[in-house]
């Protein structure tokens, strides 16, 4: 199975490494042929509005979106999950998003940079300790649709949803040891996706 | 898919944590923060894709012209820019000028640049950053500086250049003198790291770090008199993970059109056909001044120590 990490704004290197830790070795991918060459994607943290301009500017909009739509098992931290979200609260005029997720997100929903945090989080589908969970100028769903499954929440705000080949988080597993979240979209998410011949 | 719901067992929310700090330069990497002087300014560089923008009254290249002494920005006019603009918002405050870094954090800035931009506040020590829960960017323009700066609490650093001269041989020389000292530090034996430690004038624990990682701690980001697509992709040729553009957008003829390049161009740094394609029809550059013309007491990286 071929991963990328969609690598045109964002902490790229350290999903890169993430997956690395669990024997995925995960390829940057910017380029309209490059995105059409990997099984799998991730969308990493970043600034939401940089990466979907870019993605527009350098003509690979239309292809991520259509692929996630075709079922392409994707990952999304942060920025990511804007971007992987149908709906956007906050958001700057005329901003986009590939979609893919019945879900409503709120930017920058927790606050500033002051307000950025860290937790231990309950995460279902993952056992043993709690997920340390870092929150930066983070968003959160606001509202899903009833195929969507919240995975974890912060004062019952969902900051960790999936929709069958879609996963998303509010917060950033790779700035941290703790590779769960993405030996759980490898193991669970894109193996599930993959059984069921979406790809 | 079983669907259980969410428990909500979480330990208390920590903020203020090195992570956090250091994490939100991370998500900055491959991006380019812009200088603006108002909300107008602001507006133009979220348009072309900016990351953040640094909020200060007079860019580089006025502070230059006008003399004087530069302070903080008026809080009015951040909080103006925050409203206008959702991608971070960052500040300046003096070197040492602990209490306007308290006014910063106070009024919600998304990091603090302790910039030698402004004229110090303090010519012996720099602010206490552990003290803050907002992260702060400093200019190093060497390894001995920048490990310095981490020491403080620095959770980002851009390498100096000579900020407002849209001349970027200083920005070049602060790159490569940064990696240089870091690759001569991951050639050395574990027993030479002393003496490397005492030349650096840096804590020997984060010259062992640097060593063993071959990388800073934090991002690292560069600055000062970059003009234009071409100047930006060579910085990330050089090693930088993103560019602070000052003087080199609002001083120029197009600045949306230039921001846009400018962005594009460290998106796609090592392909020199985008690089190209950014380059074109993009009107006059910032006009600029020559480092070598400024008399040495006049250069802004030789503040800060």
């Amino acid at each position: 199975m071929k991963v990328g990490v969609l690598a045109l704004q964002g902490d790229v290197r350290e999903h890169i490494r993430a997956l690395g830790d669990c024997g995925v070795v995960a390829q940057a991918v910017r380029r309209d042929s490059e995105i059409r060459a990997v099984d799998a994607l991730v969308i990493p943290g970043g600034e939401s509005t940089t990466i979907a301009k870019l993605a527009r500017s350098f003509g690979v909009f239309e292809i991520i979106a259509e692929r996630i739509a075709s079922g392409m098992p994707v990952y999304g931290s942060c920025a990511g999950m804007i971007l992987l979200s149908n709906h956007v609260l906050d958001a700057i005029e005329g901003q986009e998003t590939f979609g893919g997720l019945d879900a409503t997100v709120r930017r920058n929903a927790f606050g500033r940079q002051v307000d950025s945090f860290e937790v231990d989080l309950d995460f279902i589908g993952i056992t043993g300790v709690p997920v340390k969970a870092v929150f930066i100028r983070a968003p959160w769903v606001e509202s899903v649709g009833s195929n969507v499954q919240v995975l974890a929440s912060v004062d019952n705000h969902p900051v960790a949803i999936r929709q069958n080949h879609i996963l998303a988080t509010s917060f950033h597993p790779e700035l941290t040891a703790d590779n769960r979240v993405h030996r759980y979209f490898i193991e669970v998410v894109c193996k599930e996706s993959m059984k069921v011949g979406v790809v | 898919m079983a669907q259980e719901t969410a428990k909500n067992n979480n330990s208390a929310p920590v903020t203020g944590t090195s992570r956090v700090k250091r994490g939100m330069a991370e998500m900055l990497k491959g991006g380019v923060i812009m200088d603006v002087v108002n909300a107008e300014q602001a507006k133009i560089a979220e348009d072309a894709g900016a990351v953040a923008v640094m909020a200060l009254e007079r860019v580089p290249a006025d502070i230059r012209a006008q003399g004087g002494v530069a302070r903080m920005s008026d809080p009015d006019m951040i909080e103006e820019i925050q409203r206008t603009v959702s991608i971070p918002v960052m500040a300046k405050a003096r070197i040492g000028h602990f209490v306007e870094a308290q006014i910063l954090q106070a009024i919600g800035v998304d990091y603090i640049d302790e910039s030698e931009v402004l004229t110090p506040a303090d010519y012996t020590h720099h602010i206490d950053k552990w003290n803050f829960t907002i992260p702060f960017v400093c200019g190093a323009t060497n390894l001995g500086e920048a490990l310095r700066r981490i020491n403080e609490g620095a959770a980002m650093i851009r390498s100096k250049g000579e900020a407002g001269t849209g001349d970027v041989s200083n920005a070049t020389t602060h790159m490569r003198s940064i990696s240089d000292e870091i690759r001569r530090l991951t050639s050395m034996r574990e027993d030479e790291l002393y003496v490397a430690a005492k030349e650096l004038q840096a804590p020997y624990e984060l010259v062992r770090e640097v060593a063993q990682t071959g990388k800073l701690p934090v991002v690292l980001f560069t600055a000062g008199g970059i003009a234009t697509p071409a100047d930006a992709a060579m910085m990330m040729q050089l090693g930088a993970d993103g560019v602070f553009v000052g003087s080199g957008i609002f001083k120029s003829g197009d600045p949306a059109k230039r921001a846009s390049a400018i962005v594009k161009a460290v998106t796609f740094f090592d392909d020199a056909k985008v690089v190209a394609e950014q380059s074109r029809g993009l009107g006059e550059a910032m006009v600029g001044i020559n480092v070598a013309d400024i008399p040495v007491p006049h250069r802004l990286a030789e503040r800060g120590w």
